[in-house]
């Protein structure tokens, strides 16, 4: 640099530096001569400007946002490397046409397979991949709302020493320096610890670092994972194994507190394939029957046909009698009421009836001598080898005793631990209360987190390395059955942040391997043939595997688990108090002794996604609170203690306490409480710190499920934000429902429900649609409230986070809702959800009101909302039956930050405040099909057009086409006898139907009563 | 025979206009109180305190247009909150002022003469008040303009089949009719003033106002006439303008909107509402300039008995609701009622029924009608009820429809009400600025009552 | 008989104190054969239109022809904006659902009405006339306050200044005076 500098050179100093690096460097070179004398020349008239320092000063911040803002889109590239779209898309990218890519989304280690939409290199949307056996084309509310963190504000973007801002280049220098130190000492002082690991190349990476090291050990660490599963298997067959479940094999189901319908590694393959059991053509019905005993009420116990509340640590209980009835022998014995033991006499005979077609189940909350005892009764009843099958775990676990957290703090305490190494996950938040995580830490010579957040954990380390989002980095992850799939990035990294996958290669080869030839490297040399590929042709099996999003081959291999016989289970089941029967509960005010659950929350789980704006304000199933958690209380604990809904209670579990507002929640058990996991976060980000209580500090290793506590009521109120209040359907035809038996008998009792006027009895002639005639059945037998398509269409149609204090005002903004009513008796109701979103009716009551036109009739009969025209005077959702219209009443779409407008589906305009919005029937992607259509010169097909709400739902309850179509799939839904139009009775003649709901009692636990619903 | 207004007639009923005036005194007198007198202090506090009303309108307006409606307490079930509620009210309150000036001389009821400019005023202000609140209420009050039908690119059109256009063209028609009205029947006594006035600023004032009126006998003959005329076509527009306003939820399919009754008890509520103002105006008034001469007790009984009249048609409104509700067989009407009755907000419904029903029967004496107090206090308590009914219907209704699910509950804000007081502010400042410059009583009608030889004014149709 | 000078006056004006004088005045003069003369009162006196013969004002018509055009197009802007020009489906509706442009054509009827009788009431007066002879005189700012005046034209064909002066004083006025042009 020859004492002149030209912009050109600084842009060259700058480049491949984004974010607070600019800034730096900026600062850095604002300090060199060349810098002044080439400001001086660029902007003369700055000169005075610039040697006052305070204006001077501004003048750099104007420069550098200008900067890094270039920079910033400069992000906006695919990776270096070579990633592949998936089937049948175009090589290279057409401007404006969005392209599909496959990658895998891990919860607690476990893969779903997804497909990624893409917009000019932007990943904007997530959706299942048909080919993935733990998606089956459809997704959660988790995997389509981790695309949010991606583009956090909040993320955590620079190396941090001590809370302050350092480089990578330090850090690695620090590290390596501490692992010679440990390589001296064959590691003895190395400690690393992570959550589940089913990524190969994570495992091989970790057995060599191991071998490396050989005193080193690796620590595992989950705090709602599926332990307890994996230990009932090692009791019941002595050797690990993961139970698969057919169900749509199995007749009768009966779920001991499992809600595997919306938890777990394969909830999205169960769920599938329960409601395909529920599906039902024409006016005969053949419908399974699900018993569920839960201690709280859950997704799968909305479902259920005979429900019945136990609490947590009486559902040992009823595995027991279960057994003994069924006659497995040597099986532990407890005491039922006289009413729960006919229920559960009435289900071992329909099990019985139903030997090998039946399924029975245990949920993850609950001891490993229920899970081993729930083998035992699958292998009494016949399931296994028609609806049970196991297979090899796919996590990478060996030694599993010597891995656990205490173990590690123990370590800690004696201190042998020099070098710690946190691999995502938060310990300090959620580790269990009597370790005192944060204060172990301090005494860590070298404690590193590696996380996308700057979070509790990363905060008590010495060192927080800022990680790449799974969108960004290369990695590759199993599913539940053990297929391997490629988590495939779509952007590179916004930050310079750093995979797990590259800090242990700098850990084991010192060496800045990218994460690309890491995993490649894996495969290729330790992995593609045991995947079956044959020599050689590396490239297309990896392009296959990139393409299809899963690796071929990679399935675990069944394996023959026999059933030890209960001996071990009754000694285990013998071992530590928690695991006992609670002995019944004393209720005395004020201190009263009660049985806590704790449960990973439905909507924002352990914690890992409380920074998450969209799973924060989504409505959690069953209770449609958002933004907090809460006291979950029966209405009869509620009036024995006093409690109202909304009143903090004190709550204590050996000796800690917690403040909580209460909820009263019907059907929740009568003898505890349900406390949720994940918030009370403080150092989650914006959206997340400070929302609800967080419930850790009372959790202890010992009593992880539940524990006894006494509950005080403190008079003090705190406001709880529900989207639904009122929980009665008050006799209105609403969600229509009958058993099987009525159906049967009268197949169109649901359109009998309700007087809906004939065309003929209107004055008016109405429009004829003759070209196409979208329209939409949703199916309340398949819908299981899981909320999936709540999150799918908000990611699809750019739907803006209100905020608590908004919701608490009845503003949330979501395009579709789901409704939830109770019926019957309040201790154990019928729970009812019924999916809402725009009917897209043809008499529409919000058009002829609106008196601008900004809402109107397309010519294929969709309500189309024209939000350039609306000026706001929300008369259309006044004069909306079914209130499904949203207004922004304020400024709700993020305009600030841009990289949540870089997440922005380009397709959907984003509205500004004032404007009304509701749901299109995704008129974008009607438009996309009719292109595509287009260009090959044909009109579109049935199943072109696939809404968001649809392609997520997990049931297939949700299915769209047109309606001139007799052959589509819609129109078969609307002509089943169980179709019934919701308020079609005020002639609005929606597009949108229901089909009735169907439940199928055991005529044994008089079923004949339970009347029609509605 | 001659009919002598100045004449009480029957024992202690007061005449419309106190003994021993003429031609010069009427003139005198009420020009005088603009032209010579001083404005009294009551007056000057009145202002003083409603302009800081209207301030109070200037800040809650900036800042709404600023924020946007999200600073009301209006949320998804409950799209309309007291903004429209006031604008229902006040144009209710502007009804009396054409019902006065339009219908009661079409009936020949002479004793409007004294109160009519001072309503045509009232109802001028309370239309200009009742018009802010559809702009207020707008997601995006910049673009009010896209109601109105004017050509342009696009060739956009507001939708005429909505309610909401109706208004537009309802209440500007309103406001301009009025208006005219108002103006056309001031040009004689703008003569007056213009003649009277000493100082030459004054004189020239009004005497363009009055553009040269010399009281022809043809220009009367015309001007009659076309009066007579504007009458004519006021009292139709009168009964559409709240019957269009009563068609913003009549239209709608909300049970307690969708309901034929609501425009004939639109209407009547409005002139029920409309008199209790005047009297609640005037009856101060009177006494701050001491009007007793003109505006006498005999015409405070007048107006008592049209609000007793009009209070019992809307209480008629109310039984019918009750009636089709439960008559109808349809769940959701009959929810609706039970919940306006009974539900979160049944206090209001109470209320509502004591201030319009039940305290209005006191009107039925005379000691009461005759009793300037307790007319006063009726007359708020009038008000306030109108304004609940309004609430009711708007609120109580939205806040439960058909699906419970969507159900919620409405508080108003600060920024709620601060617009409400703002605009009373307006109001009340408009009404005594315009008693302060024109003269509040129509000089040239109230002569038109004074009898001379041969001429027969025909009193059968005068109320009792 | 001679020509008036019509440049010299306007006409002369009698002051009554009492409405019925001037009006017997006004019903004597034109007994006489006036015809060009005006009164001027403080308040409408229906009675002197018969005296005055003056002939029935065709305002009304004027103001139905006026609602006629408002309706008319009230509803063609109606029709054409959302049948012709903008064709769209409101909630199924028909493009010409009549029944809802009622509401519209009707108050575009009474606007047009009323703003024409209004114009029409005051351009057919010859308003605003801010300057006119019978100002000139003095008393006259009188006739909007108590006092009642006859002015007889200067372009009445009988017009003779000094007869016509007397047949005036002969009506017993308070005043006669001439009105300067």
């Amino acid at each position: 640099m020859s004492g002149k500098l030209s912009i050109e050179d600084i842009r060259e100093k700058l480049a491949g530096r984004t974010g607070e690096q600019y800034w730096r460097s900026l600062d850095e070179l604002a300090d060199t001569e060349e810098f002044r004398s080439a400001m001086q020349n660029e902007f003369p008239t700055d000169a005075p400007v610039w040697e006052d320092p305070v204006s001077r000063r501004r003048f750099l911040h104007l420069m550098g946002a200008s900067i890094a803002l270039a920079g910033l889109s400069s992000c906006v590239k695919q990776p270096d490397e070579k990633i592949l779209p998936y089937v049948k898309q175009p090589e290279y990218l057409i401007p404006g046409k969005p392209l599909t890519f496959a990658s895998a989304f891990t919860m607690s280690g476990f893969a779903t397979g997804v497909l990624v939409t893409s917009h000019m290199g932007r990943p904007t949307k997530i959706q299942g991949n048909p080919d993935h056996p733990a998606s089956l084309g459809a997704a959660d509310t988790f995997s389509m709302a981790s695309i949010l963190h991606l583009y956090d504000p909040d993320r955590s973007q620079v190396v941090r020493r001590n809370g302050e801002i350092t480089t990578l280049d330090k850090f690695l220098a620090q590290l390596s320096g501490a692992l010679d130190a440990q390589k001296a000492l064959g590691g003895s002082g190395l400690r690393i610890l992570t959550g589940t690991v089913t990524s190969p190349t994570l495992a091989w990476q970790i057995e060599s670092l191991l071998k490396e090291y050989p005193k080193a050990k690796w620590h595992r660490y989950e705090p709602a994972g599926i332990a307890n599963e994996r230990e009932g298997s090692r009791l019941a067959f002595g050797e690990a194994a993961q139970a698969i479940y057919n169900f749509e094999k199995a007749d009768v189901v009966f779920s001991l507190d499992a809600d595997f319908i919306a938890e777990g590694p394969a909830h999205l393959k169960y769920a599938r394939e329960f409601s395909e059991r529920r599906r039902v053509r024409g006016a005969k019905a053949n419908i399974n029957r699900l018993y569920c005993a839960e201690s709280f009420p859950t997704v799968t116990g909305s479902v259920a046909d005979h429900r019945l509340p136990v609490r947590a640590s009486r559902i040992t209980d009823f595995a027991n009698r279960l057994a003994a009835v069924l006659g497995v022998d040597g099986a532990p014995s407890s005491q039922l009421s006289d009413g729960e033991e006919a229920w559960i006499t009435a289900v071992a005979d329909d099990l019985k009836a139903h030997r090998g077609a039946s399924v029975v189940i245990a949920g993850a909350y609950q001891p490993p001598s229920v899970h081993a005892l729930v083998h035992g009764i699958n292998e009494a009843l016949g399931n296994v080898g028609t609806t049970v099958s196991f297979v090899r775990p796919a996590e990478f676990d060996p030694d599993p005793a010597g891995s656990s957290m205490t173990a590690l703090i123990e370590d800690i305490a004696k201190g042998q631990v020099d070098l710690l190494v946190i691999a995502g996950g938060n310990p300090v938040y959620d580790a269990p209360a009597e370790l005192q995580f944060a204060d172990a830490i301090e005494k860590v010579g070298m404690s590193v987190s590696l996380n996308i957040y700057n979070d509790e954990t990363a905060n008590a380390c010495g060192w927080h390395v800022p990680e790449s989002h799974y969108l960004e980095a290369w990695g590759d992850a199993r599913a539940f059955d053990g297929t391997a799939s490629i988590v495939q990035p779509l952007i590179a990294p916004l930050y310079n942040t750093m995979s797990v996958y590259e800090l242990l290669a700098e850990m084991t080869l010192r060496s800045g391997k990218k994460g690309y030839e890491i995993v490649r490297e894996y495969w290729k040399d330790h992995s593609m043939k045991s995947a079956g590929a044959a020599d050689g042709d590396f490239e297309s099996f990896w392009n296959r595997s990139l393409n299809d999003g899963v690796v071929p081959g990679t399935a675990s291999p069944a394996m023959a688990a026999r059933f030890r016989g209960t001996e071990v289970i009754v000694a285990a089941w013998k071992a530590p108090d928690a695991w006992k029967s609670g002995s019944p509960v004393r209720i005395s005010f004020p201190g009263s002794e009660v049985e806590v659950m704790f449960r990973a929350d439905p909507t924002i789980g352990d914690g890992r996604f409380a920074n998450n704006g969209w799973l924060q304000e989504l409505p959690k199933p069953i209770t449609k609170l958002t933004w907090d958690n809460a006291a979950f209380v029966s209405p009869s604990l509620a009036d024995s203690i006093g409690v109202h809904d909304e009143e903090i209670v004190l709550i204590e579990v050996n000796g800690a306490r917690c403040l909580i507002p209460a909820l009263i929640l019907p059907g929740h058990p009568p003898d505890s409480i349900t406390l949720h996991l994940g918030y009370g976060r403080s150092h989650a980000g914006r959206v997340g710190n400070g929302a609800g209580v967080n419930i850790y500090p009372l959790r202890f290793s010992t009593t992880a499920s539940w524990a006894t506590a006494s509950i005080v009521r403190t008079g003090q109120y705190s406001k709880l934000a529900r989207t639904q209040d009122h929980h009665s359907m008050e006799g209105r035809p609403i969600v229509r429902s009958a058993t099987v038996t009525e159906f049967e008998t009268d197949p169109k009792f649901a359109r009998e429900m309700s007087h809906v006027p004939t065309k003929a009895e209107s004055l008016y002639p109405g429009h004829e649609y003759d070209g196409y005639k979208w329209g939409m059945s949703i199916d309340l037998n398949s819908c299981t409230g899981c909320n999936a398509c709540v999150i799918a269409c908000q990611s699809e149609n750019n739907i803006p986070v209100a905020g608590k204090d908004q919701v608490l005002n009845g503003r949330e903004m979501h395009w579709i809702r789901i409704d939830r009513y109770y019926s019957g008796d309040l201790d154990n109701p019928d729970i009812h959800s019924q999916p809402v979103a725009c009917m897209h009716c043809e008499n529409a009551p919000c058009e002829p009101v609106c008196p601008v036109s900004a809402t109107s009739h397309d010519s294929e009969g969709l309500n189309v909302m024209v939000y350039n025209r609306c000026v706001g005077t929300r008369y259309c959702s006044n004069n909306c039956p079914y209130k499904v219209r949203r207004f922004n009443f304020l400024q709700y779409s993020d305009v600030e930050h841009p990289t949540v407008q870089m997440m922005q589906n380009p397709d959907v305009t984003v509205r500004n405040r004032g404007v009304m919005e509701k749901c299109t029937y995704c008129v974008q992607r009607i438009s996309a099909a009719r292109i595509d259509a287009k260009k090959e010169d044909r009109s579109i097909r049935d199943g072109d057009v696939v809404t968001a709400c649809q392609s997520a739902c997990p049931a297939q309850a949700i299915v769209f086409g047109d309606l001139n179509d007799p052959l589509s799939e819609v129109s078969k839904a609307k002509s089943q006898p169980r179709d019934y139009g919701l308020l079609a009775e005020l002639n609005t003649s929606p597009r949108t139907s229901y089909l009735a709901r169907l439940t199928n009692p055991n005529p044994a636990l008089g079923g004949a009563e339970k009347g029609r619903e509605g | 025979m001659a009919y002598d207004y100045r004449a009480t007639e029957g024992d202690n009923v007061a005449p419309l206009i106190a003994p021993g005036h003429d031609y010069a005194t009427i003139t005198d007198k009420i020009a005088g109180n603009v032209l010579d007198r001083k404005t009294p202090k009551g007056v000057a506090i009145t202002l003083a305190i409603s302009f800081s009303l209207v301030m109070v309108l200037v800040v809650g307006a900036s800042y709404l247009f600023y924020k946007g409606v999200g600073i009301w307490g209006i949320n998804n079930p409950v799209g309309w909150g007291i903004a429209i509620v006031n604008l229902v009210w006040w144009i209710g309150i502007g009804h009396a002022g054409t019902l006065i000036s339009a219908i009661l001389l079409l009936l020949h009821q002479h004793w409007r003469n004294a109160i009519n400019r001072f309503a045509e005023a009232m109802t001028l202000f309370a239309v200009c008040c009742a018009g802010l609140f559809p702009i207020f209420h707008l997601g995006r009050p910049w673009l009010a303009f896209w109601l109105a039908p004017y050509p342009n690119t696009m060739s956009m059109w507001p939708n005429f089949r909505s309610p909401l256009v109706w208004d537009v063209f309802a209440i500007s028609t309103y406001l301009l009719v009025s208006f005219m009205f108002w103006f056309v029947g001031l040009i004689p006594d703008l003569a007056s003033m213009r003649d009277r006035s000493k100082k030459r600023w004054q004189k020239v004032c009004y005497g363009i106002l009055a553009m040269g009126w010399r009281g022809s006998a043809r220009h009367w003959h015309r001007y009659e006439m076309a009066y007579l005329l504007l009458a004519g076509l006021a009292t139709p527009l009168v009964v559409s303008v709240h019957s269009v306003v009563s068609f913003d939820f009549a239209v709608g399919i909300l049970p307690g909107w969708h309901a034929t009754i609501f425009p004939p008890y639109f209407v009547a509520g409005a002139v029920f509402s409309g008199f209790a103002m005047v009297i609640t105006l005037m009856i101060p008034v009177r006494k701050l300039y001491h009007l007793e001469d003109f505006v006498t007790d005999r015409h405070l009984d007048f107006m008592a008995k049209v609000m007793l009249a009009t209070g019992l048609i809307v209480l008629y409104g109310y039984a019918m609701e009750l009636f089709f509700a439960f008559y109808s067989g349809s769940e959701y009407e009959a929810y609706m009622m039970m919940n306006r009755m009974t539900g979160p907000y049944g206090w209001t419904y109470v209320l509502l029924i004591l201030c319009n029903g039940l305290i209005p029967q006191l009107l039925w004496s005379k000691k009461v009608r005759l009793n300037t107090i307790a007319l006063f206090i009726i007359s708020i308590v009038i008000n306030v009820g109108m304004w609940l009914e309004r609430f009711v219907i708007v609120v109580t209704s939205l806040h439960r429809d058909f699906l419970p699910s969507s159900w919620d509950m409405y508080t108003p804000t600060i920024w709620d009400w601060s617009i409400y007081a703002g605009t009373l502010g307006v109001f009340v400042w408009l009404m005594f600025v315009f008693i302060r410059v024109m003269p509040m009583i129509s000089i040239f009608e109230l002569k038109h009552l004074l009898p001379w030889k041969g001429r027969i004014i025909d009193t059968s149709a005068d109320a009792n | 008989m001679k020509k008036p000078d019509l440049h010299a006056i306007y006409g002369l004006l009698a002051e009554f104190d009492a409405p019925e004088d001037l009006l017997a005045a006004a019903q004597n003069a034109s007994k006489k054969g006036y015809r060009h003369m005006d009164a001027y009162t403080p308040f409408p006196m229906e009675e002197l239109t018969e005296a005055l013969s003056i002939k029935r004002s065709t305002l009304s018509l004027f103001v139905l022809a006026c609602g006629v055009a408002g309706g008319v197009l009230g509803f063609a802007m109606q029709y054409y904006s959302s049948v012709i020009d903008y064709p769209l489906n409101i909630g199924g509706k028909p493009l010409n659902s009549w029944p809802q442009f009622i509401p519209i054509t009707f108050e575009m009827t009474i606007l047009f009405a009323a703003i024409g009788a209004v114009v029409g009431m005051i351009f057919r007066n010859g308003l605003p006339r801010p300057v006119h002879p019978v100002f000139n005189v003095d008393r006259f700012e009188l006739a909007s306050r108590d006092k009642f005046f006859l002015c007889i034209e200067a372009t009445d064909p009988f017009f003779n200044r000094r007869e016509t002066e007397e047949f005036l004083m002969s009506l017993n006025p308070a005043h006669v005076t001439v009105v300067d042009n």
